[in-house]
């Protein structure tokens, strides 16, 4: 504290008084390298061994160079679960949440009041509610006495068990719910930033609404649209409550994503190895997502 | 909550001839009615929670409940069930809170008022590790903590939280510290006033909605968070609600859907109460990250 009061209040940069100026850093620093980039490089080391819970992992840790991730390489059941977070993140985060979450927020800005009232406060609501709740929300809401069958049958129209019959797609539509409301807020903020002048004389010049969307709003909305894609598909990679509580990955794989698979092999089968190798490809994952959205973005916006 | 701004945009919108505003007045009632039917939709499954906690033959489907009571949340009111898992909540997530906002506020002041040729590089990492996925470390972390046995520690469970939401709330921090102008510090330094006194007695107050909004969401985020003291939390008596909500099917046996929601309604609680009270604010943390700004 007595270093940075006399940087404050020295003129002369002198490199001391820079470092000084970032005292306050201090303990941000100090806990995001124990325990964020720790176990980050501690998982680039775990990748490469054997170590197990139990058996010969366990007693005595050795370097298995990449047979982690040949090993993943050569089993379906990675690759089932690759496909399923593909699928998993295409429909319900990029798709899903990005496109409903959209729509709300253009229709919002014409709504009623009241409206706008009701519909923010149910779809924040859904955004709220914990994890594990929502799981057992939608456990609830999908499950073969469960509400959309009920509804279902007053429609005359088939039910079944979706947790079942359509796992992937059940924990899809539970994340687009939970979900919807981050794309939601984020697009209302940025439109409320753009100046409704542009809208009116695109108006006035006899734009209609579809091409005023496609030539006016969306390309000002391009940043904020890059922002929240990037963080909802990095947020869709790591749901792991919500499937868990859900189905639990079944029936038979059929909702397991990576972090589901990767629990299983680490703690289930008891492969500390194998399963950090799987978790530094969801890393790897959600890295080249991350670079390929900073990459659309336009150069100035990097700034 | 974000009703203010979007009236006002709304109404300035709407141009004055009356053959445009006939075809304004459609499509205002046309989207009214398009939104109600998603917000009917999104309310379903929380209809159920609603009613199935107050109905003590509570089955798996939205229904009114025969004879409405409270059976349900006396059945949960005890220690074991809910008491002493939303103590260890608090705990988790107040502490975990506090360490984030101490942090947040100490690492944003010098990135938001200083410039450094380390400032840019550092402000990346942080924003690439905003969205790192934090399920992917929780076998590392799990492996790390039995190493340094910190496994079944609310504080190594604490410290860990605090890292996984410490890039965001930084991220967001700065955004809204930027949002205060320089000068107002400056006559404070030249009065002798120190960095961390000009932080503390000026730039802090005159960002207090930020502040809000960053505290409630990195609060809202660890409240519901299920992975982190699952993984690193092992004791029954150290659970917080979160894990005990997944155990308490297992626990009964038989699942009591009723007493279930009444659980669930009661952990959701707190954090709607936190929404409700600082909601309005939380448009502005949506403006303040509208864009990554390096």
């Amino acid at each position: 504290m007595a270093t940075a009061t006399t940087s404050a209040q020295s003129a002369k940069p002198r490199p001391h008084i820079r470092w000084s100026r970032g005292m306050p850093m201090l303990p941000t620093l100090v806990i995001l390298l124990l325990f964020l980039a720790g176990p980050v490089l501690y998982s680039v080391y775990l990748a490469f061994t054997n170590r197990a819970l139990r058996g010969e992992g366990a007693s005595e840790t050795s370097f298995v160079g990449l047979d982690n991730f040949t090993q993943a390489f050569d089993t379906s059941a990675f690759w089932n679960s690759f496909t399923l977070t593909i699928i998993f993140t295409l429909v319900s985060g990029v798709i899903g949440q990005t496109v409903l979450g959209m729509a709300l927020a253009l229709l919002l800005r014409r709504a009623p009041s009241w409206v706008q009232a009701i519909t923010g406060a149910v779809v924040v609501g859904a955004w709220i509610v914990p994890e594990v709740v929502a799981g057992y929300l939608w456990y609830t809401f999908l499950s073969e006495d469960g509400s959309l069958n009920n509804i279902l049958d007053l429609l005359h129209l088939p039910s079944q068990d979706w947790l079942i019959s359509a796992p992937i797609i059940a924990v899809s539509f539970a994340n687009i719910w939970r979900g919807t409301a981050f794309a939601m807020l984020t697009f209302s903020a940025a439109l409320a930033q753009i100046s409704p002048e542009l809208e009116e004389s695109a108006q006035i010049d006899g734009a209609g609404p579809i091409r005023r969307f496609w030539s006016i709003t969306l390309p000002l909305l391009r940043r904020a649209m890059m922002t929240a894609l990037m963080l909802i598909t990095l947020q869709t990679l790591s749901v792991f409550g919500l499937i868990y509580v859900m189905t639990g990955g079944g029936p038979s794989a059929q909702s397991q994503t990576l972090p589901l698979y990767m629990y299983e092999q680490a703690f289930s089968y008891g492969q500390l190895g194998y399963g950090t190798a799987i978790a530094l490809l969801l890393l790897g994952i959600g890295g080249i997502a991350a670079l390929a959205y900073l990459r659309v973005l336009p150069k100035e916006d990097k700034e | 909550m974000t009703t203010d701004a979007m009236t006002s945009t709304a109404t300035s919108t709407v141009p004055k001839r009356s053959r445009a505003s006939r075809v304004e007045r459609t499509t205002t009632l046309g989207s009214s009615l398009l939104l109600i039917g998603i917000a009917a939709a999104f309310s379903v499954p929380l209809l159920w929670v609603i009613l199935a906690s107050l109905n003590p033959q509570a089955s798996l489907s939205v229904e009114w409940p025969a004879e409405a009571g409270l059976d349900n949340y006396r059945g949960v009111l005890n220690t074991e069930t809910t008491y002493r898992p939303i103590w260890n909540s608090l705990l988790l997530c107040g502490g975990g809170t506090i360490i984030t906002m101490i942090c947040a506020a100490l690492a944003a002041y010098p990135l938001s008022r200083f410039s450094s040729r380390a400032k840019r590089p550092f402000l990346l990492t942080i924003i690439f590790a905003t969205g790192l996925p934090i399920t992917a470390l929780m076998i590392p972390v799990y492996a790390l903590f039995v190493r340094v046995n910190l496994i079944d520690s609310m504080l190594g469970a604490v410290l860990f939280l605090s890292a996984s939401s410490l890039p965001y709330a930084i991220f967001l921090m700065k955004g809204f510290m930027d949002g205060v102008p320089k000068e107002l510090e400056e006559s404070a330094w030249t009065e002798g006033a120190g960095t961390l006194r000009a932080l503390w007695a000026i730039v802090l107050p005159l960002m207090r909605p930020g502040t809000a909004v960053v505290t409630m969401l990195t609060f809202a985020k660890m409240w519901g968070d299920f992975f982190v003291p699952f993984m690193l939390l092992l004791s029954p008596e150290k659970l917080p609600a979160s894990v005990s909500l997944y155990t308490f099917s297992s626990q009964y046996g038989q699942v009591q859907y009723g007493q279930l929601a009444a659980f669930s309604v009661l952990y959701t609680l707190p954090v709607v109460l936190l929404y409700l009270v600082l909601g309005r604010r939380l448009r502005d943390g949506f403006v303040a990250q509208g864009g990554l700004k390096g």
